[in-house]
């Protein structure tokens, strides 16, 4: 490098020559644009853009100028190398985009392949309809009760107006337990539920109480000797049949659907008088199967059995310790696979308890 | 109660368009609810006619078979030749014969064939191929005059009906009778009533001597006597026909109207051949060690609860159950003593239940019958034996007792419209009730209704019962729909909410929930392998179970989970991770018995205490199984087996889901592998156990090797959950410093107790210990194991030097070593 030359003339400089600036900022430009990958880029910053490429060397030469003609030299050359230079940023962007580009492309898979390696599990359909129907109730006040499968007779039968020689009694096909004389059955209802709900409470008493249940039926298509219900009790001032064909609709309503209403046709249950079986509303052709005919799920006959209510009777608000004259309520009771076959459209009550996986597994995680 | 529409429609008029649809609809809104509707007679189609044989030639052919060829008569201008395999007519006899074109009962078509070298034009047909009943001895001969040949036999023979079958509620023992279901169609339709009941008895002097020791037993007895019956002499078809479709099948004519009165009226009648009877009828209960052979040919020990007829030689019935053989009616009986009573209704129910005797007598019987009827109905029975088997009926009626009075109920004026939810007027509820045979006194607004129900309507007790009634002839149909305002609910219980969580968990962890039967039984016991005193062999046994080997109720959810994952294995799915959550039954040996309180009153809380503690023990359990495959092979790699690992995570995952800590500790418990058994820990109290199966329960169940399976009290894991809430922690963002230490111990040393050893060993600053790594080998020695464990410590206020955490390291291996033997691999 040479001294400071105050007789320097830049132009008679060679490398800081106009043209000799320009030929080198072209051949920078020519070199990026060349560079086909970003090692080969890296290579050109070296050569173009480094300390020791023609740019930064001629940069080199503008400190050896007389001041005046540094000005100019400075700007001729400074202009080149940051031309330079945003050629190189924008090539490296470009070819790291192309590269970024290629690497996603090699690595796309066959996203239908199965990816189950985690094994799937899923709550028993009898459990979740069971939680459904505790949430319609909660959200509405009511709390779910819960009581014993083997009970005392009295409370499965006694309590409930069903004496020792009543005739409903013998119809409801009791498993009995030993010793004889034990006064222990399987509870053959969620009724007994009702009775110690009553004795450990004081009304106003709202309650559901699903469960399972009880009775020496054989194993088929359509029975099975361990079964479950949904037990209702309201007990308050002024409770009426009114009250309960209001809950029952609110319930069928949640159950199957908006609009899905019951109705009642007489009955008896020794506990409730007066008594009512209820039908619901068939909630897949509304009641309108003569127009479509032979609908599978209610058989044409436009409404489906559904359980048994009533008022209670007073005798079991006696034996309950409620008093009938200051308090009434209302009770129902709903088989739930019963329920479950006509909702979800099982053919076969026995497939609600042999456990095969199969018949779970669809209904997942179903609330 | 089956209902045929000829013979309702005697009793009340019902319009001649009114369908059986129509009809039992409207019974089925009054409560008499719809079980079927027959329609016998339809599926005979064609010509079906009255023929006289004119003559016939008997012909026995190679076969051996004895045929008749058969001219007969059918209203035509010659007869027609039809062959005839049956030997019981003569000529000149009618019969129905089905001409060709004919349908009968089963599709079968007539058609003129060729038949034992003749032609024969159509068929001479018996009973039950007319669908008529079971006999088919021989073919149907008609009573002489009862119809010209040629003429349709359809009418003659009351082929053609509509029949409903009713389900009669046990409150409604009226309606076990036509005279009960027309009453109500009467109502249904507004039309008038014909009461088959009301009847003249006339009667003079006593008849056969009836001596009733056990009033209470039996309210009213009445004896009438028919002599001179001819035995020979056939029931009338129409009322052979009308009980046959009612569902009795037609015997002869002495028993055939007794049946036909029982259905008639709903009272239950006995006849007796007189000449089998020893001096005096009487009523009493039985004798210890007496016994009677019954109508059905089994002869039965009596209890001294039995009520019984009786005649001097001893027993001759279970009164309103079952007559005795003794005193039977046959087919020479001439003389006869009809018996029509009114029993307690308790005693014959429970002697009915006693000996598993369910008749059609004691169904109505423990119902409750009209106690006005007795008369009436015996009279009508010795009518129809005077009508049609030429019997005289004697001037005496023995009538022993009186029918009770109903006892009157009063009902507030405004019950009514309170329990049905809207307003009844007084009118309507007055009207109703005497439409239902109530005498109503009213004594105007304001003043209570005074009412005393039927005779037939002994169910009637309660004011709700004549709410009942009410409501029913209103229209069930009229209830409003109003939803009641609960007041603020709590919601669900805690215990509540922790288990429906504890589904959601193991479900979300590849579980899938079943629904086991309760039952079990010795095979399970020898199948689990359990010890003679073990606990779980201690069950609740089943008096009539609904499988004999599974007598008793479940101690143990695993037999059912087993036998639910064979079940699966046997479908070609035996790669299943199953959890069931129900109740176990413990009982104490100890227990007291639960009392038998009575219901007029609340029992007293002592009272309530002792039928609560009879209740056994019925803690909820949760059980999983997991087989085969826990993780499948696939494109991805290899598969992983399910091992006792995935039984053990299944506990530590419902127990994290509840947040309740658990220690596992090594156990030895059938049906577990004694070297793979984990017992599962809860504030020192073991509440179950997990890990795998013993090879011979596998085998025994037919489930996978290797099978896993865990039992935990969940009562218990809940109530935990429940008592503890969560500490959070304090969280550091200092950095953490790494240290591992590899720790050779004894192989019997369980890994967790290493672990927690280092835990306490470390102190405050230990943040985590984690074992990676388990190693065996020579260098280490025989029985020996090195555990690695990966420490992290961290300070709250700090960042620690390696100084404090090298401290802290060393102070955890230190305690290993003093505490377990542990010696540090270099």
């Amino acid at each position: 490098m040479s001294g400071p030359n105050n007789d320097y003339d830049p132009v008679e400089v060679t490398p800081l020559h106009p043209d000799e600036v320009d030929r080198m900022k072209r051949e920078a430009l020519d070199a990026i644009a060349a560079a086909g990958d970003l090692p080969a880029l890296k290579q050109v910053r070296l050569d173009h853009a480094g300390d020791r490429s023609p740019l930064g060397l001629a940069n080199r030469e503008i400190g050896a100028l007389p001041p005046q003609a540094r000005k100019e030299a400075g700007i001729r050359v400074g202009g080149a190398r940051r031309e330079v230079k945003e050629a190189l940023e924008r090539r490296t962007e470009e070819l790291e985009a192309e590269q970024e580009a290629r690497i996603l492309t090699e690595e796309a898979v066959d996203v239908t392949l199965p990816t189950d390696r985690e094994p799937r599990g899923a709550r028993h359909p009898l459990t979740t309809i069971q939680e459904r129907i505790a949430e319609i109730f909660v959200a509405m006040g009511w709390e779910v009760a819960e009581g014993p499968e083997v009970e005392a007779q009295w409370m499965n039968f006694d309590a409930l107006n069903m004496g020792p020689d009543h005739p409903a009694r013998t119809m409801q096909d009791t498993f009995w337990l030993e010793p004889s004389g034990s006064g222990l059955v399987l509870r053959t209802h969620t009724s007994p539920v009702q009775a110690r709900t009553m004795l450990e409470r004081t009304p106003p008493i709202y309650v559901v109480c699903p469960g399972r249940t009880f009775r020496t039926d054989e194993l088929d298509a359509t029975h099975s000797p361990v079964f479950s219900q949904v037990e209702g009790l309201a007990i308050d001032k002024g409770l009426s049949m009114a009250h309960l064909k209001g809950t029952l609709d609110h319930f069928a309503a949640g159950i199957f659907g908006e609009g899905v209403v019951t109705r009642f046709r007489p009955s008896y249950f020794p506990f409730t008088e007066p008594s009512a079986e209820v039908d619901v509303l068939c909630f897949v052709c509304r009641g309108e199967s003569p127009a479509v005919e032979s609908c599978r799920t209610c058989k044409g006959e436009g409404w489906i059995e559904w359980g048994g209510c009533g008022v209670v009777n007073p005798r079991v608000l006696v034996a309950c310790g409620v008093d009938p004259d200051e308090w009434s309520g209302f009770a129902f009771g709903m088989g739930l696979e019963r329920t479950l076959m006509f909702r979800n459209d099982i053919a076969d009550m026995r497939d609600i308890f042999e456990g095969d996986v199969r018949f779970t597994l669809p209904f997942g995680l179903e609330v | 109660m089956r209902v045929p529409l000829s013979w309702l429609r005697e009793y009340v008029d019902l319009p001649a368009e009114t369908t059986a649809e129509e009809l039992s609809d409207k019974l089925t809104f009054l409560g008499l609810k719809l079980e079927a509707i027959e329609r016998p007679g339809t599926d005979v189609r064609g010509p079906l006619v009255l023929g006289r044989v004119v003559s016939f030639e008997e012909e026995t052919h190679s076969n051996g078979k004895t045929i008749r060829w058969c001219q007969v008569d059918v209203g035509e201008d010659e007869p027609r030749g039809i062959v005839c395999g049956a030997l019981n007519f003569a000529a000149e006899d009618l019969v129905a014969v089905a001409l060709p074109g004919a349908v009968l009962p089963g599709g079968f078509g007539i058609g003129a064939r060729k038949t034992y070298g003749h032609v024969s034009d159509g068929m001479i047909c018996s009973a039950r191929e007319l669908g008529l009943g079971d006999d088919h001895t021989g073919i149907l001969v008609l009573e002489p005059g009862a119809g010209e040949p040629g003429a349709d036999a359809g009418p003659v023979l009351h082929i053609r009906d509509d029949v409903i079958e009713l389900e009669i509620n046990p409150d409604r023992a009226y309606a076990l009778s036509l005279r009960g279901v027309a009453r109500e169609a009467a109502t249904a339709y507004s039309l008038p009533f014909t009461d088959p009941a009301e009847r003249e008895v006339p009667a003079r002097g006593d008849g056969y001597p009836v001596r009733v020791d056990d009033p209470d037993g039996c309210r009213v007895f009445v004896a009438r006597t028919a002599t001179g019956l001819d035995p020979t002499a056939p029931t009338p078809r129409w009322l052979a026909r009308r009980i046959q479709l009612a569902g009795v099948r037609p015997i002869s004519l002495a028993v055939d109207v007794t049946n036909y009165v029982m259905l008639q009226l709903g009272q239950p009648i006995h006849a007796y051949d007189e000449s089998k009877l020893s001096g005096p009828i009487g009523v009493r209960r039985a004798a210890a060690g007496e016994h009677l052979t019954t109508l059905d040919d089994v002869d039965r020990v009596l209890d001294p609860e039995d009520l019984l007829i009786t005649d001097d030689t001893g027993p001759i019935g279970i009164a309103g159950v079952m007559g005795g053989a003794t005193t039977e009616v046959d087919e020479r009986t001439t003389s006869i003593v009809i018996e029509a009573a009114a029993f307690d209704p308790v005693s014959v129910a429970r002697t009915a239940r006693r000996h598993k005797l369910p008749s059609e007598a004691s169904r109505r019987f423990e119902r409750g019958v009209d106690m006005r009827l007795p008369q009436q109905a015996a009279q009508r029975v010795a009518e129809l034996l005077a009508e049609y088997g030429g019997a005289r009926i004697d001037d005496g009626l023995t009538v022993v007792g009186k029918p009770a009075d109903p006892e009157p109920i009063t009902l507030p004026e405004r019950l009514c419209s309170d329990v049905s939810g809207f307003p009844i007027p007084r009118l309507t509820v007055v009207g109703h009730l005497e439409r239902v045979g109530c005498a109503v006194d009213d004594t105007g607004a304001g003043s209570d209704l005074v009412v005393t129900p039927a005779s037939w309507r002994p169910d009637l007790t309660d004011p709700n019962d004549l709410v009942e009634e009410v409501l029913r002839l209103v229209g069930y149909d009229q209830v409003p729909s109003v939803l009641p305002p609960a007041p603020a609910g709590r919601g669900l219980t805690a215990e509540q909410r922790l288990r429906r969580r504890v589904g959601y968990a193991l479900a979300g962890a590849g579980f899938v929930e079943t629904k086991n039967f309760p039952f079990v039984g010795p095979a399970d016991w020898a199948n689990l392998g359990l010890a003679a005193d073990d606990a779980r062999r201690t069950t609740v046994r089943i008096t009539n179970p609904w499988s004999e080997e599974e007598p008793e109720l479940a101690t143990t959810l695993l037999p059912g989970l087993l036998r639910a994952l064979a079940r699966n294995r046997a479908r070609a799915h035996g790669d299943v991770a199953l959890y069931e959550h129900a109740p176990v039954f413990r009982p104490d040996p100890d227990h007291p018995v639960a009392p038998l309180l009575g219901v007029d009153r609340r029992p007293t809380d002592e009272e309530l205490a002792r039928v609560i503690a009879a209740v056994p023990d019925q803690p909820l359990y949760l059980g999983i199984v997991v087989a085969g495959a826990r993780e499948p092979s696939g494109w991805w790699g290899d598969g992983r087996s399910a091992s006792w690992t995935d039984a053990i995570d299944g506990v530590r995952r419902m127990a994290e889901t509840l947040g309740v800590e658990i220690t596992l500790r090594t156990g030895r418990y059938p049906p577990w592998h004694p070297g793979r058994c984990a017992e599962v820990v809860v504030d020192g109290a073991v509440i179950g156990h997990a890990g795998e199966l013993h090879p011979r329960v596998c085998k025994a169940y037919g489930v996978p090797e290797r099978t896993a399976a865990a039992e935990v009290d969940l009562d218990a894991l809940v109530s935990t959950a429940t008592r503890v809430a969560v500490t959070a922690p304090a969280l550091s963002t200092y950095p953490v410093a790494k240290e591992d230490v590899a720790l050779v111990v004894d192989e019997t040393v369980p890994a967790a107790e290493v672990a927690a050893v280092l835990r306490e060993g470390a102190g405050e600053l230990l943040e985590q210990v984690r074992l990676f790594d388990v190693y065996r080998s020579g260098q280490i020695g025989e029985g020996r194991k090195s555990l690695a464990f990966a420490l992290r410590f961290r300070a709250p206020d700090r960042t620690l030097t390696e100084a404090e955490a090298a401290e802290a390291r060393d102070a955890a291996v230190a305690a290993a070593a003093e505490r377990l033997g542990a010696v540090q691999r270099a």
